[in-house]
């Protein structure tokens, strides 16, 4: 039997570029915002086609090790996770697209100020932190690390929950910049999706390595 | 309701030990997988259900083999009679150089049918059942060996069918076949199961995988793993069974 070896080996190689590229596109949309940097959000613009042939790249592998080799058990499980987490990182690609383009256009002083009150920076943080441990996950297919890092999602969640009030607090001191303060009040929402989004990618590295289906499930307290 | 029940098989060839220990139950109208490499002992175990190994020097066995919960070692069981319960497909198509009909009504005949009638009524009814009858209905008394070898393959399940059996063990029955013809058989295995219980033998494992409702995994003589097919491929207990499946073995 021709070893189906160095095609999982390419597949992960693919899968963990993507994930290198992602957070590099996260981590730009967090310079953009901290050091009002519009060259990195148009850096983020312009690598948005990367992950999109990124993720096209792994479809493929995907598709030709389905057809190819047949893989069963932990083989397959890592085609079907890898189907998946390829497409949640083209999402969090999206996400950071989405915000690189209020950033490129949006971004000054005054804004700054208002989005510090939504505590972004924090958000970017835990975000890329995140992803940084997923990626490591993945790599090393380590399920304790997945599980540790999905658990962050609260933080993004909490400031998520909070950003409400923040916006009616801004609101009322800032009346004339509502549109302003809603777009930056939908930050967070895509920062709370990035984090669910990442969340996903534990799941299928416990799927991958496990074969347990933990999405939709709590799971119990060892 | 268990139809066959190994307990505490061992088999030796002289002093070498082919099989060792081996439990398990299959139950009627399932179709059960064995897989391993070559060497493993699942064909030897396959044709323990029908004394198959009989003529083999040296043959011995150990433990209990039960068919519909009788010991079919008995010294009052008449083989010939345990075969035509428990018929065999063999990898290579072997149809006798006789006319398709004949080779159906053989069976039949040798175990005392005169009535015409009612062999011929048998032929036609194995022949539906093995998915053959539209493609030799009006070829009937040409000879077998000239269908294709996926016909011959379909030609001797009919065979097998037409004695009436209640279990079909099937040595890699399409593994000489074309995919068209394994398809063909593959399906084959899906309808007979609603009457038939069967047991397979095959080295291709997808095709385990396609048509069998559990799978055993056998290495070294040893039964190493046996599962509904479904969670063996997908989700084998035992690393020997993973490492096989996927091709990272030895």
């Amino acid at each position: 039997m021709v070893s189906l070896e160095p095609e999982l080996h390419a597949l992960k190689d693919n899968l963990l570029e993507m994930m290198d590229l992602v957070t590099s596109q996260l981590t730009k949309c967090r310079k953009a915002l901290v050091k009002l940097d519009v060259d990195a959000a148009e850096e983020v613009l312009a690598a948005e086609k990367r992950v999109n042939a990124l993720e096209l790249s792994i479809d493929k592998d995907c598709e030709n090790i389905l057809a190819l080799y047949n893989p069963v058990a932990t083989d397959l499980r890592l085609v079907l996770a890898s189907l998946k987490i390829g497409n949640d990182l083209e999402r969090i690609g999206d996400n950071a697209n989405a915000l690189a383009k209020f950033f490129a256009a949006n971004l000054h002083k005054k804004e700054k100020s208002l989005a510090d009150r939504f505590s972004l920076e924090a958000m970017f943080d835990t975000a890329i932190e995140m992803l940084n441990d997923m990626s490591k996950a993945v790599k090393d297919n380590d399920t304790e690390l997945a599980r540790k890092t999905m658990k962050k999602d609260v933080d993004l969640n909490e400031h998520g929950k909070n950003a409400i009030n923040v916006a009616t607090d801004l609101i009322k001191e800032n009346p004339d910049d509502i549109k302003l303060i809603l777009r930056l009040f939908s930050i967070t929402r895509r920062m709370e999706r990035i984090g669910d989004l990442i969340k996903n990618l534990g799941e299928e590295v416990v799927f991958h390595v496990e074969a347990k289906v933990i999405k939709h499930k709590k799971e119990k307290k060892k | 309701m268990k139809i066959i029940e190994a307990h505490h098989v061992d088999i030796f060839y002289g002093t070498n030990h082919v099989l060792k220990d081996i439990n398990m139950d299959m139950k009627e109208n399932t179709v059960t997988a064995f897989i391993g490499p070559s060497g493993c002992g699942k064909s030897t175990f396959l044709r323990t259900f029908n004394r198959m190994n009989d003529y083999i020097d040296g043959f011995r066995k150990e433990g209990e083999i039960l068919i519909d919960g009788k010991e079919i070692y008995k010294k009052n069981v008449r083989v010939e009679e345990l075969r035509q319960e428990v018929g065999m497909v063999f990898q290579k198509p072997n149809p006798f150089p006789k006319s398709i009909f004949e080779n159906v009504a053989y069976g039949l005949k040798i175990r005392g049918e005169k009535s015409k009638k009612a062999i011929e009524e048998r032929v036609e009814k194995s022949l539906k059942q093995a998915a053959l009858w539209n493609e030799v209905k009006d070829i009937l008394h040409k000879p077998a060996l000239s269908l294709s070898g996926g016909q011959q393959q379909r030609l001797c399940i009919a065979r097998t069918l037409a004695v009436k059996p209640s279990i079909i063990l099937m040595d890699e029955p399409a593994s000489a076949l074309d995919p068209i013809s394994t398809a063909k058989i593959e399906e084959l295995i899906a309808e007979l199961k609603e009457s038939y219980t069967i047991v397979i033998v095959t080295h291709n494992m997808h095709q385990a995988a396609r048509v069998s409702d559990k799978t055993a995994f056998f290495y070294l003589g040893e039964l190493i793993e046996y599962e509904k097919t479904k969670d063996l491929f997908t989700n084998p207990k035992n690393k020997q069974t993973e490492n096989y499946i996927t091709g990272r073995f030895g």
